[in-house]
């Protein structure tokens, strides 16, 4: 008996305009997702260096629950848990983007307190010399400084973000791995079809890296 | 004449460790203070005390005529106190995020609403007199060292502050460029601001201060004219600590 694989690459071809329709959902989940993250990163972070304990107490929960456990257990608990709670149906793109958002928010909470409390603390005493208050030496004088040194940390949430979308595949949002397991039940090209998937990613991933260093080497000549 | 910084009975603790121990200290409008002093004397934790960059346990604290109380102190008071005094750190600490320009208009338009054009012009003004007029777009990190604090300096006079703050400016710079901010120093007391200044250019007392003060752990041992105090130092921890310094 003789076995030779052969790569298709006709079915690879075949297969993009279909998969491509996944890429809206894959940046809208992961893109939607970072966005609310870094609201809830700066939100928890700057909590989280706060002097008040019982404003700290909450943020280090908040941070500690959602980089411990899996995000796949996080989005399945949003689709298929919290309904029982709330009482009706979450749509699953809507349960993708708050996994994203809650997740990426713990780690990005951890990236800006690092950011802040990187500050020498010359900067703040600087500001506050000069008859600044507390909140107008932080926003002019510290957050900027910290917000450029955040960026590379940054980029690497977001890259990994981009690629926890795949997860969502579960809950069944069209993304790019639903998209091709769909077309693989009907093809049965699975190595030209996830090959293919895996590309679209580093083609997402690597354009990500290429505005991030360019961004990045903007911010640092201005320092 | 009007006392600017009015302190009685002043303690200060880092925990266990008494920094500052009973200090009487008043600064009369236009006189240039000298603070001289061993290291971890408590002469710099002084002086950040008169700003509220440190706070204090007990005692008063007076500062244009602002009373800022032990602890905290009132937050308000606290606010009109630092607008009133300039303050210029050992390591600059300028914001390297901003121009040199924008690091002097940065305070005048945030606590003094002062208009863009009016900030800019204030700016140009101050490094004109500090001698960095051609620097104004440049970032701090472009500057030397001896720059760089001259356009601290120009920063805390765009307040047009009351008293000016000096610690220990000029012991982060490389010895060639300590003239040239001393030098600005000089120029600004001969106008007439009120400076307390921690230093250990001993040259630099003598000449400028109208009165220099020792710290010995905390407390104040010796005051007076420059020349009393350099000359004929009465307290003999001062005769030791100016053997050590003038000797070489």
């Amino acid at each position: 008996m003789e076995f030779q694989f052969q790569f298709d690459w006709q079915a690879a071809i075949d297969s993009i305009p279909f998969l491509i329709k996944g890429i809206p959902y894959t940046l809208l989940i992961s893109f939607g997702g970072l966005l609310i993250g870094f609201a809830l990163g700066i939100f928890f972070g700057l909590l989280s260096i706060n002097k008040k304990w019982f404003l700290r107490w909450p943020a280090t929960a908040y941070i500690e629950i959602f980089r411990g456990t899996p995000i796949l257990v996080q989005v399945l608990f949003i689709f298929y848990g919290l309904p029982d709670l709330i009482g009706g149906p979450i749509d699953p793109l809507t349960a993708g983007i708050a996994a994203i958002a809650l997740n990426s928010g713990a780690y990005i909470s951890e990236v800006v307190r690092g950011g802040v409390q990187s500050i020498d603390k010359g900067q703040t005493e600087a500001g506050l010399s000069l008859g600044l208050s507390r909140t107008q030496t932080f926003w002019s004088v510290v957050w900027p400084q910290a917000f450029r040194r955040m960026i590379p940390p940054l980029g690497n949430q977001a890259i990994v973000s981009i690629k926890d979308t795949s997860l969502f595949s579960v809950i069944g949002v069209g993304e790019l791995v639903r998209q091709g397991q769909i077309y693989i039940a009907n093809t049965f090209t699975a190595f030209e079809v996830y090959f293919v998937v895996a590309i679209l990613y580093l083609a997402i991933t690597l354009s990500l890296s290429i505005i991030l260093r360019f961004v990045e080497r903007r911010g640092l000549a201005s320092v | 004449m009007t006392q600017i910084v009015k302190m009685k009975g002043m303690n200060k603790y880092f925990g266990k460790l008494h920094v500052l121990k009973d200090i009487d200290l008043t600064v009369e409008q236009g006189e240039v203070v000298v603070i001289i002093g061993a290291s971890g004397s408590g002469k710099s934790t002084l002086i950040r005390c008169v700003n509220g960059l440190e706070e204090y346990e007990s005692g008063t604290l007076e500062v244009d005529g602002q009373h800022l109380a032990p602890k905290s102190g009132n937050p308000k008071s606290l606010a009109e106190i630092r607008k009133e005094v300039g303050m210029v750190f050992q390591q600059f600490n300028l914001f390297p995020h901003l121009t040199v320009k924008k690091n002097i208009m940065l305070a005048p338009q945030k606590v003094k609403d002062a208009p863009e054009t009016v900030a800019n012009a204030t700016a140009e003004r101050l490094l004109n007199r500090v001698g960095i007029g051609n620097q104004a777009d440049k970032y701090p990190s472009q500057l030397s060292g001896g720059q760089q604090q001259r356009v601290a300096i120009a920063r805390a006079l765009a307040m047009e502050p009351r008293l000016m703050l000096f610690d220990e400016p000029t012991s982060a710079l490389d010895p060639e460029m300590i003239g040239e901010v001393l030098d600005v120093m000089r120029e600004l007391a001969k106008e007439g601001m009120t400076m307390m200044v921690v230093t250990h250019e001993m040259g630099f007392a003598r000449e400028v201060a109208d009165r220099v003060i020792y710290i010995h752990e905390g407390a104040i041992v010796e005051q007076g004219k420059p020349h009393d105090v350099f000359d004929n130092p009465q307290n003999e921890r001062t005769q030791a600590f100016l053997s050590r310094v003038l000797a070489h």
